[in-house]
């Protein structure tokens, strides 16, 4: 909302530090930020990519598992995955109008993802070869999302927030239909136990990958945090996903990959906690920079769309401009 | 890239049920009043989030700025005596 009116509004802040010392002061005041109140250009620039990237993130999410609805293997796993689908382009649509009443329009953050310009989660260049895939994907990939989302119900910026109060409702069932396909697959027969446990082998590292980069080395992490846009770091969402999940993964007998998992008792405060191997971040880095195996599929699937819908776009806008005339016609008339 | 025209942004206005009123709920691009009410009922309410919606151009929305804040409403701050318990009643009049 409101991002029309913003369209033709001076952006630019007198960003004097009394000016930003007030803006942090209604931040530290937990006063949520809506679209037209003035904020720092840093601030709004975080948020155009974070969001944007976010919103890139669910469209882009939609291939890997659109690639298996003709495929399920009953009515009732079909019905699930297309309503899953469904919910991932609804997701987006809800993060790109909260990135849009900041002021960047639709069609500027569509040019940035097909031209690489704008990331999307690296999650998504994977490919998705077989059926248990759809079970790791709701189960670790929708999971690591719910860990790192609920905290951005709490957001700073209240069309962001809002978003993400109705993204996590609507995502709890998609961590649940993908462990239920696990659970199934786990109690059939020893090739359908193999194919879950492959595909936990092969999801596993790339999920918690989806938290991002070590504390460390996090560009993004210090002033988010001030911001109240980010409330965990990296590390400690990423911990909690670990620990989450490998009870999960025991109870369906299958085996986390890696060789270094073992339970901590001084963890977390002495509450306990998994210690876990090293993660390739060479890997991930080469698949952010474009060399996944699947990030030339995923933005030609996006152009191809794009370019696709093209005359459906131009077709409803000629014919809501005919309404409008016959209506001013008849009127007169 | 293929550019076109931008599509109108609407805002989406949902009613829960009967006896609640509709409430804002987000917001959509549709090329008219038809395609934005079809896009709305896929977009919002894909659990019974309501049974009435209404679309609304965004540009036809006026609002007030952030700006105006304070000259619109800290008038009303000071005024303590538009409310009920601004006015004391002894305990034994009894609920009022």
């Amino acid at each position: 909302m409101y991002s029309q009116g913003l369209n033709d509004k001076n952006l630019e802040t007198a960003e004097t530090p009394e000016f930003l010392a007030a803006f942090q002061a209604r931040i530290d005041a937990d006063e949520k930020i809506e679209p037209n109140d003035p904020m720092p250009e840093a601030y709004r620039k975080t948020l155009i990519r974070q969001i944007g990237q976010h919103a890139h993130s669910e469209i882009v999410g939609m291939l890997p598992e659109a690639n298996w609805i003709t495929r399920a293997p009953t009515l009732r796993r079909k019905t699930a995955l297309l309503a899953k689908v469904q919910d991932e382009g609804g997701h987006g649509l809800y993060l790109y109008s909260a990135a849009e009443t900041l002021g960047v329009s639709r069609e500027q953050m569509t040019e940035e993802l097909l031209s690489g310009k704008a990331k999307y989660s690296s999650i998504f260049n994977y490919p998705t070869v077989s059926w248990a895939d759809m079970g790791a994907i709701g189960w670790l990939v929708d999971g690591a999302a719910i860990m790192n989302q609920v905290p951005l119900c709490r957001c700073s910026y209240g069309p962001y927030a809002r978003a993400m109060i109705r993204v996590c409702k609507e995502e709890s069932f998609h961590q649940r239909q993908g462990y239920e396909l696990m659970i199934s697959l786990c109690m059939g027969a020893p090739a359908q136990k193999d194919m879950a446990q492959d595909a936990l082998n092969r999801w596993w590292w790339p999920s918690l990958m989806m938290f991002g980069p070590p504390d460390g080395d996090s560009l993004h992490s210090d002033q988010s945090a001030a911001w109240k846009i980010k409330r965990f770091t990296n590390d400690e969402l990423r911990q909690k996903f670990i620990d989450a999940t490998v009870k999960q993964a025991e109870h369906l007998g299958l085996t986390v990959p890696d060789p270094d998992l073992v339970w901590n008792e001084a963890k977390n405060n002495g509450n306990g906690g998994y210690d876990f191997g090293e993660i390739d971040w060479n890997d991930f880095w080469k698949v952010v920079k474009g060399h996944g195996p699947m990030n030339k599929d995923r933005i030609a699937a996006r152009t191809r769309a794009w370019e696709e819908g093209a005359w459906v776009r131009e077709a409803a806008l000629a014919y809501a401009e005919k309404q409008k005339h016959h209506t001013a016609q008849q009127a007169q008339g | 890239m293929n550019t076109t025209a931008q599509t109108p942004l609407w805002e989406v206005f949902i009613r829960p049920r009967n006896g609640l009123a509709h409430r804002h709920c987000g917001s959509l691009h549709a090329a008219d009043a038809t395609l934005a009410l079809q896009a709305a009922r896929d977009v919002y309410t894909r659990r019974e989030e309501g049974n009435s919606i209404w679309v609304i151009p965004s540009s036809q929305i006026v609002a007030s700025d952030p700006q105006d804040k304070e000259a619109l409403f800290d008038p009303a701050g000071d005024k303590i005596y538009r409310h009920p318990t601004f006015y004391d009643i002894p305990d034994d009049v009894g609920h009022m």
